[in-house]
């Protein structure tokens, strides 16, 4: 695919309106493609039509009052659950804080996505159980936890031993925004003197907030890898079976020794940043249509329809299985509660700190004393606070 | 390596700080004369060390001790770090241990933090003071919270050694004291030797521990000679992660310093003695925590406190220590806690740098005015 505003060289699979591109330099790609069966692709296909219902409930839950704020993924479902479907369960996943899709995938449990949103936990999954580390909010930062852990699986044998239930590697998710950033850099550079295991995957949605990617960059994305010496490649992130297809080859390659590589998945967020942004101050209605007609799951549907592989049957499943999401969603948030007000002095540190216990004990005690006390100024204090 | 290892219950136990704090001093030659032989031809009992050499040998332990033990840093291998702490160590424990990275400091904290998750246990050197600053976000964002976000699913075990301190004749931005800025970010331990058997034990207790500590290293002090009790057992607790140290006794002021600048306190005690004026002498060891109590313990005693640093007194140790001392001991104060340190300047030029760091004769002032009050 070439278009002015995405540039030259992306991997594509999938046309916008469905159809299987031929071309024999994606000869790799093709055949990982042509190796999946039909329950995997309209298991994506499901994937996807999920990650959209969820950031429509959780935009609703927002709306509602019932949580703070929501970052929403749409229109990038393809780069998200086609890298997704290409993780071996001992790999490890470092996500921004937009990677909804990717964590639906690795069994993350999305309402645990939502503690985060509604102000209760920072996300409460367990990193080691799920092979997901909590959401990173700090732009970059998660780049070099990734490399560093990669780093560690080389150190620990579980690097090109050539058993695949053994052999490991990370994929770091990032945007664009986060390429300018020291942090993201300085990974890249890590990874590529250590030969790190790690797959830098890039979801270039086009916008930063507010700024077009033309402010972090005047070259394409995955330059950055090229110029520290790390394999690159662009992607049609609307495309989940291009996504799928290079990042399960990238992943490959770092499990068996062969390095990092940097992916650059262009993409597009339909969406805000946030439920706080307004996306009408800084680019246009046409715009948007253009994206709109890129769809992941449009794209997907029509795909899976001209070969036959979508019966109706199914179709109806998934709408259960969207509408039976929102509904625990739904619940389920606004079932959730504050944590104790003392659990503000939970795990500070893991030992003993007397510095913390000492302020834990005088919290204690004046809660107490308000409590014994009873008194109107207190009631009206608690309630003036609140 | 193994008989640095073998189990030895120290007679004080985890109440060796504790101890030590309260009788005064730390008896070391008499502690090392109860000790069984050393590991590999390390010296068995008291030895003289420098207290570069002190860390360099707690180095050198926990690396024997722990195979998941790794130092990180810029030119700590080959070369043996600018300071030579970790001098001989890659060639003792390879280039996988000792780890010579790129010159990112950010990127050696960050990559750290993710070696830490894999149930590695990093010892990051940063060159000097002024350079943790790259590596600051990733240190108060990242590695300081991980184990509260995380609800204690993580806890990561990194060190950051940071020389410290002034002195040197040293270029911009390498005699910065900035361990209050470490202190006040929740989530991290800092702590600070003074004395070549601290450095030893202290940087071993740093690696074992669970969460991430900030070591700060005296590097004018580095040069300076004491007795190490080479025998004691890897991650043996000594409290100086967490209990300050009365290193001298006396009766009519507490001075309060730490790191760099307890010799200065003790020179002003000998000059203070010689004026027929007893003052006790406080090593905090550690800044985060805080060891109120034995400040207060010592202060309700002499009835007046003098906290001495390199660092700037605004919003620093001395500041914290006057507000907390002031609620703990209010009644037993004669004067107010005073405050000797460095200015609301940048650190000066090294030309000056003796005019702005605590000196016997700044300690002795303030120490009379206390007493003036």
């Amino acid at each position: 695919m070439t278009d002015p505003d995405i540039g030259p060289e992306l991997v594509q699979l999938l046309t916008p309106e469905g159809r299987r591109v031929q071309d024999p330099r994606l000869g790799a790609y093709d055949a990982r493609v042509a190796a999946l069966a039909p329950d995997t692709l309209r298991a994506m296909y499901g994937d996807m039509v999920l990650a959209r219902r969820f950031d429509t409930e959780a935009t609703a839950l927002q709306r509602q009052g019932e949580l703070a704020l929501f970052a929403p993924a749409l229109g990038q479902e393809g780069a998200q659950i086609g890298s997704a479907h290409a993780l071996a369960p001992q790999d490890m996943v470092f996500p921004s804080y937009r990677e909804h899709g990717v964590l639906a995938v690795r069994g993350v449990d999305l309402l645990e996505v939502l503690t985060l949103f509604r102000g209760v936990d920072y996300g409460a999954w367990d990193p080691r159980e799920t092979g997901v580390h909590l959401y990173t909010l700090v732009i970059g930062s998660q780049t070099l936890h990734a490399t560093g852990y990669a780093m560690g699986l080389a150190r620990d044998g579980l690097v090109g031993t050539g058993d695949p239930t053994r052999d490991a590697a990370v994929v770091a998710y990032f945007g664009d925004g986060a390429t300018s950033q020291g942090d993201t850099n300085e990974a890249l550079v890590f990874a590529a003197v250590n030969d790190a295991p790690v797959v830098f995957f890039c979801q270039n949605n086009g916008w930063a907030i507010s700024e077009p990617t033309t402010k972090q960059a005047r070259v394409p994305l995955a330059d950055r890898g090229r110029g520290v010496g790390i394999p690159t490649v662009r992607v049609d992130g609307n495309d989940v079976l291009a996504s799928y297809a290079v990042t399960a080859e990238a992943l490959e390659r770092a499990r068996s020794g062969g390095g990092p590589t940097f992916v650059e998945a262009v993409t597009y967020r339909m969406g805000a940043h946030t439920t706080s942004d307004d996306p009408s101050r800084y680019r246009t209605r046409e715009e948007e249509e253009i994206w709109r007609r890129r769809d992941p799951i449009d794209r997907l549907h029509a795909y899976l329809t001209s070969i036959g592989e979508l019966p109706e049957d199914f179709l109806a499943d998934v709408e259960a299985e969207a509408d039976a999401l929102g509904a625990r969603l739904r619940q389920g948030v606004r079932a959730m509660t504050a944590p104790p007000a003392e659990s503000i002095f939970d795990h500070v540190y893991a030992s003993a700190h007397p510095g913390v216990a000492a302020e834990r004990r005088e919290f204690v005690a004046a809660r107490a004393a308000d409590d014994a006390a009873g008194s109107p100024v207190a009631a009206a204090r608690e309630a003036s606070t609140r | 390596m193994s008989t640095m290892t073998v189990t030895r219950v120290p007679a004080a136990g985890v109440a060796n700080g504790a101890a030590t704090a309260a009788d005064g001093s730390t008896p070391a030659g008499q502690q090392a004369a109860a000790n069984g032989p050393a590991a590999d031809g390390a010296p068995a009992g008291s030895t003289t060390l420098t207290l570069a050499k002190a860390i360099n040998l707690g180095l050198r332990a926990a690396l024997a001790a722990d195979p998941r033990v790794l130092l990180m840093g810029e030119d700590i291998g080959t070369l043996g770090g600018v300071f030579r702490v970790t001098d001989g160590l890659q060639k003792e424990f390879g280039a996988d241990r000792v780890v010579d990275t790129p010159l990112a400091e950010s990127g050696i904290i960050g990559t750290a933090i993710g070696l830490a998750m894999r149930g590695y246990r990093p010892v990051c050197e940063i060159q000097f003071d002024g350079f943790v600053f790259p590596a600051f976000d990733q240190i108060t964002t990242q590695l300081a919270k991980m184990h509260y976000r995380t609800r204690g699913k993580l806890s990561l075990p990194v060190v950051v050694r940071i020389p410290y301190g002034g002195g040197i004749g040293a270029v911009e931005h390498h005699s910065e004291s900035p361990e209050v800025l470490f202190a006040h970010t929740a989530g991290l331990r800092v702590v600070t030797p003074a004395t070549p058997a601290d450095a030893f034990t202290m940087i071993q207790e740093a690696i074992a521990s669970p969460d991430p500590v900030i070591f700060f290293e005296p590097k004018g002090r580095y040069w300076e000679k004491g007795e190490v009790d080479l025998g004691r057992p890897y991650g043996t607790p000594s409290g100086g992660l967490d209990r300050a140290r009365v290193v001298r006794r006396g009766t009519d002021a507490t001075v309060v310093a730490y790191g760099p600048t307890v010799h200065t306190a003790l020179k002003a005690a000998d000059a203070a003695a010689a004026e027929g004026r007893s003052l006790e002498v406080v090593d905090l060891r550690a800044i985060s925590p805080l060891d109120t109590d034995a400040v207060a313990d010592s202060v309700r005693r002499t009835g007046r406190c003098v906290v001495v640093h390199e660092a700037p007194t605004a919003f620093g140790t001395g500041a914290e220590i006057a507000a907390r001392i002031t609620e703990a001991c209010f009644y037993h104060l004669q004067a107010p806690v005073l405050r000797v340190g460095g200015y609301a300047t940048p650190y000066p030029v090294a030309r000056l740098e003796h005019e702005y760091l605590p000196t016997v004769d700044r300690v002795l002032d303030a120490v009379d005015r206390a007493i003036a009050f």
